[in-house]
C-alpha cells in the first residue's frame, strides 16, 4: 500500500485496548510516514478517539506496540507521548480564553529572562511575541493583533492558534482531533490551508475527522477503522468516497453490495 | 482551495490601527479610568454637601482608613483570578491580629517577631484551607465558610478572658502612625514618577528595536503624564497634613509587589491561566492546584498584614476586630473596581481603587453624620451598580471583539 523508503515516524502494531468488557480497539498495525497527512476515519465508536489517546498517551495500550522513528518506545502518559515529538491538539482546543495569542501559545512553556530578573520567574514576553510571530507567518496564519484575547476570535483563527500553539516544541507527528468541527466554510478553508503547509514543511499529520469531502482534500491516505478493527486502508489518489463509505460503514467489508 | 490564502487574510478584518488602539484603551485602560471617574463624582458629591471631605486632613485620614482593607483586598484579587473567593479573610485577619497582640504585649516578643508570627499564621491558615480545597476537591466558598465561622472562635480563644488586649507597642502603633518630612515625601513622588517613566519608555524602546507593535510614543507620555499629576498631587496634600503616611507606602508598596508577581511572571501567568481555563491550564503541564495552594497563602496571608494595620490603627484588638462588614468591603473593593467573580479578570490595582471608592462612601457619609444603616446601603447599591456596569461593558467588547 505505501511506498517503502522512509521509516514511519509512527508505527504500531497489534494494539488493543479493552475498557472493561468493551473490546475498543483489536489488533490494530497503524503507521504515519514522514511528511505525510494520514487522515482517521470512521463512525461513531470505531475507536478513533482510542486511538488517538493510545498514541497521545492518555490510555496506555494493553497488547501491542509502539515504535518511533524505527525504535521501540513505550508511552506511559501524555509527558512521554510529548518528550517522543507528538503533538494533539484536541477538540475542545484548550486555549484560556482570557489569555492573548503569546500567552496562549507559550502556555506552561513560558520563556523567563536571562539574569537574575528570570531566576524569579520573569517573563521575557518580547522574545515570545517575537517567536509568535514568526511562527505564524511561517504558518501564513494573520492574526492582526497578537495581544489579543484569544476569546474574541473567530472559531477559525483559534483552531490556527491551538495548532501554532502544538508545533511550538518542533514536533515529529501532529495530531489534529475533529479539526473541523463546528467551523463555517471558510475557516473550515483556513485550517485545511494549515493543515497542508504543515505537511509542506515536513511534519507528519494525523487528522480525525468525520467529514469526508475535509479527508479527501488534505489526506495523502485514509485509515478507517470499524468497531474496533481496521477497516480499510486506501491511497487518497487511488480511491473515492462511495469506497471509503463503504468500509466505514461495512457495506464492502462483506464484498456482496458492489 | 487555492484561494486559501486570500481567506485567511480576508479574515483580519479591515480595522485601521489607530481605531483598534482607541478599542483597546477603551477595553483595557479605560476600565480602570472609569473607577477613576466614578471616585471623581463621589467625591464631588461629599465635597458639595460638606467642603470637608477634600480637606488634607480627611484626605490623610482617608488613605489611613484605606490601608487596611486595601491590603485584604489585594489577596482577594488574587483568588478572584482563580475564580474562588476567600470568605475567611476578615475572620483571618482579626485571628492574627490578635495572635500578634497577645505575643507583643503579653508574651512580650520583639515587635518585629511579633508582626512576622501573626503573618506567619496567616500563611499557615491558607495553607491549610488551600490544601483542603485541592486535596479533597470542597469548593473554596464552603472551604473558607467554615474558616469564616471558626476563626472567630480560634481569635476569642487567643485573646482570653477579658476579650481585648490593647496595642502599646510603639513600632506597631507606628506602622498606622509615622509621618515622612514633607521633603522625603517630594524625594519618593519623584524618584517613583522617574523609575515609573524609564521603566515604560525602556520597555516601549525595546520592543520598537525588536520590531513588535507599540503603543504610540504620544499615548504614552500622556500616560507618563497622569501618572506625574497624580503622584504630585497625592504628594502634595499629604504634606500639607501630616505628610506621606508610612501606611501608604506600605499599601503601595504591596500593590506594586503583587502587579509585578501577578503580570511579569510566570507565576502570575498561571494565576490567569487557571482561573481562565483550570483544563487547559492542567493540559499545558501547569500544577494547577500548587498555583491555588500558593493564592489561598498568600490571601491568608494579606488577611494578616490588613489585620495588623487594623490593630495599629484602634491600638487595639478585641473580639469584634475583623467581623462585621469587613470581609464584605474587602470583596466588594475589587469587585467594584472590575476585577471579574468568574476568575480570569483583574488586576491587583483594584485593590487600591476599590478600597478607595469603599472607604470614600464611609468617611464622607460619617462626616455628615449618617447612620450606618445608611452607609450600608450605599455601598451596596454602588457595588450593584458597578457590577451591572462592568457586565454591560463586557457585552459590548465581546460584542466588538467578535466582528
Amino acid at each position: 500500500m505505501n511506498a517503502t523508503g522512509s521509516t514511519p515516524v509512527l508505527s504500531l502494531k497489534g494494539v488493543s485496548k479493552s475498557f472493561g468488557p468493551v473490546q475498543a480497539l483489536s489488533d490494530v498495525d497503524f503507521e504515519v510516514r514522514p511528511g505525510e497527512v494520514v487522515a482517521l476515519v470512521g463512525d461513531n465508536g470505531a475507536g478513533k478517539s482510542t486511538l488517538v489517546k493510545v498514541i497521545a498517551g492518555i490510555h496506555p495500550a494493553d497488547e501491542g506496540s509502539m515504535q518511533f522513528e524505527g525504535q521501540e518506545v513505550t508511552v506511559n502518559g501524555p509527558a512521554d507521548a510529548v518528550a517522543l515529538g507528538i503533538a494533539t491538539v484536541y477538540q475542545d482546543l484548550a486555549l484560556s480564553d482570557n489569555l492573548d495569542v503569546v500567552e496562549n501559545l507559550y502556555l506552561g512553556r513560558e520563556k523567563v529572562a536571562d539574569g537574575p530578573a528570570g531566576t524569579v520567574g520573569q517573563l521575557d514576553e518580547v522574545s515570545m511575541e517575537k517567536r509568535t510571530g514568526e511562527l505564524l507567518e511561517n504558518l501564513a496564519v494573520t492574526i492582526t493583533d497578537l495581544r489579543a484575547e484569544v476569546g474574541t476570535m473567530s472559531g477559525g483563527q483559534r483552531q490556527q492558534v491551538a495548532i501554532a500553539r502544538s508545533l511550538l516544541g518542533e514536533p515529529k507527528l501532529v495530531v489534529l482531533d475533529e479539526p473541523t468541527a463546528a467551523l463555517g466554510v471558510r475557516q473550515t478553508a483556513q485550517v485545511l490551508a494549515l493543515i497542508k503547509r504543515l505537511k509542506e514543511q515536513g511534519h507528519a499529520v494525523l487528522v480525525i475527522s468525520h467529514n469526508l469531502a475535509d479527508v479527501f482534500e488534505v489526506a495523502d491516505r485514509i485509515f478507517v477503522l470499524r468497531l474496533g478493527r481496521e477497516a480499510g486502508d486506501f491511497a487518497a489518489s487511488d480511491t473515492n468516497q462511495e469506497q471509503v463509505v463503504g468500509a466505514i460503514t461495512g457495506a464492502s467489508g462483506n464484498g456482496g453490495n458492489r | 482551495m487555492t484561494a486559501a490564502g486570500a481567506t485567511v487574510e480576508d479574515d483580519a478584518e479591515e480595522r485601521s490601527p489607530t481605531l483598534d488602539l482607541v478599542r483597546r484603551f477603551i477595553a483595557g485602560d479605560l476600565a480602570e479610568l472609569r473607577v477613576v471617574l466614578a471616585i471623581a463624582v463621589i467625591w464631588a458629591i461629599f465635597y458639595v454637601q460638606e467642603p470637608r471631605f477634600l480637606s488634607s486632613i480627611n484626605l490623610s485620614n482617608l488613605v489611613l482608613q484605606m490601608t487596611a482593607v486595601g491590603l485584604v483586598s489585594i489577596g482577594v484579587v488574587l483568588v478572584l483570578l482563580l475564580g474562588e473567593i476567600d470568605l475567611s479573610v476578615g475572620a483571618v485577619s482579626g485571628l492574627c491580629a490578635a495572635i500578634m497582640a497577645v505575643l507583643i504585649e503579653k508574651e512580650g516578643w520583639s515587635p518585629y517577631l511579633g508582626i512576622a508570627a501573626g503573618i506567619a499564621a496567616g500563611t499557615v491558615i491558607g495553607l491549610f484551607q488551600g490544601s483542603v480545597f485541592t486535596r479533597f476537591a470542597v469548593p473554596s466558598f464552603v472551604v473558607t465558610l467554615a474558616g469564616l465561622l471558626a476563626w472567630p472562635g480560634a481569635q476569642l480563644e487567643v485573646l482570653g478572658e477579658t476579650g481585648t488586649v490593647n496595642i502599646n507597642d510603639p513600632k506597631v502603633t507606628g506602622l498606622t502612625n509615622t509621618f515622612y518630612s514633607d521633603m522625603v515625601g517630594w524625594i519618593v513622588g519623584l524618584a517613583a514618577i522617574a523609575i515609573y517613566a524609564a521603566f515604560a519608555l525602556r520597555a516601549r524602546q525595546k520592543r520598537v528595536g525588536e520590531g513588535l507593535s507599540a503603543p504610540p510614543l504620544g499615548l504614552l507620555l500622556m500616560r507618563i503624564g497622569l501618572v506625574t499629576v497624580a503622584v504630585l498631587v497625592a504628594i502634595w496634600v499629604l504634606n500639607d497634613d501630616r505628610g506621606l503616611p508610612l501606611a501608604a507606602l506600605i499599601l503601595v508598596g504591596f500593590c506594586l509587589f503583587f502587579f509585578y508577581i501577578t503580570t511579569r511572571t510566570r507565576f502570575g501567568r498561571h494565576i490567569f491561566a487557571v482561573g481562565g481555563n483550570a483544563e487547559a491550564a492542567r493540559r499545558a503541564g501547569i500544577n494547577v492546584n500548587r498555583v491555588r495552594v500558593i493564592v489561598f497563602m498568600i490571601a491568608s496571608s494579606m488577611a494578616a498584614a490588613g489585620g495588623i494595620m487594623a490593630a495599629s490603627r484602634l491600638l487595639a484588638v478585641n473580639q469584634s476586630s475583623g467581623a462585621g462588614d469587613f470581609l464584605l468591603l474587602a470583596i466588594a473593593g475589587p469587585v467594584i473596581a472590575g476585577t471579574s467573580l468568574f476568575g480570569g479578570r483583574g488586576s491587583v490595582w483594584h485593590a487600591l481603587l476599590g478600597a478607595l471608592v469603599i472607604t470614600s462612601i464611609s468617611n464622607g457619609l460619617d462626616l455628615q453624620g449618617r447612620e450606618s444603616s445608611v452607609k450600608f446601603m450605599v455601598t451596596g447599591g454602588v457595588l450593584l451598580l458597578a457590577v451591572v456596569i462592568d457586565a454591560i461593558a463586557r457585552r459590548q467588547r465581546q460584542a466588538a471583539g467578535r466582528v
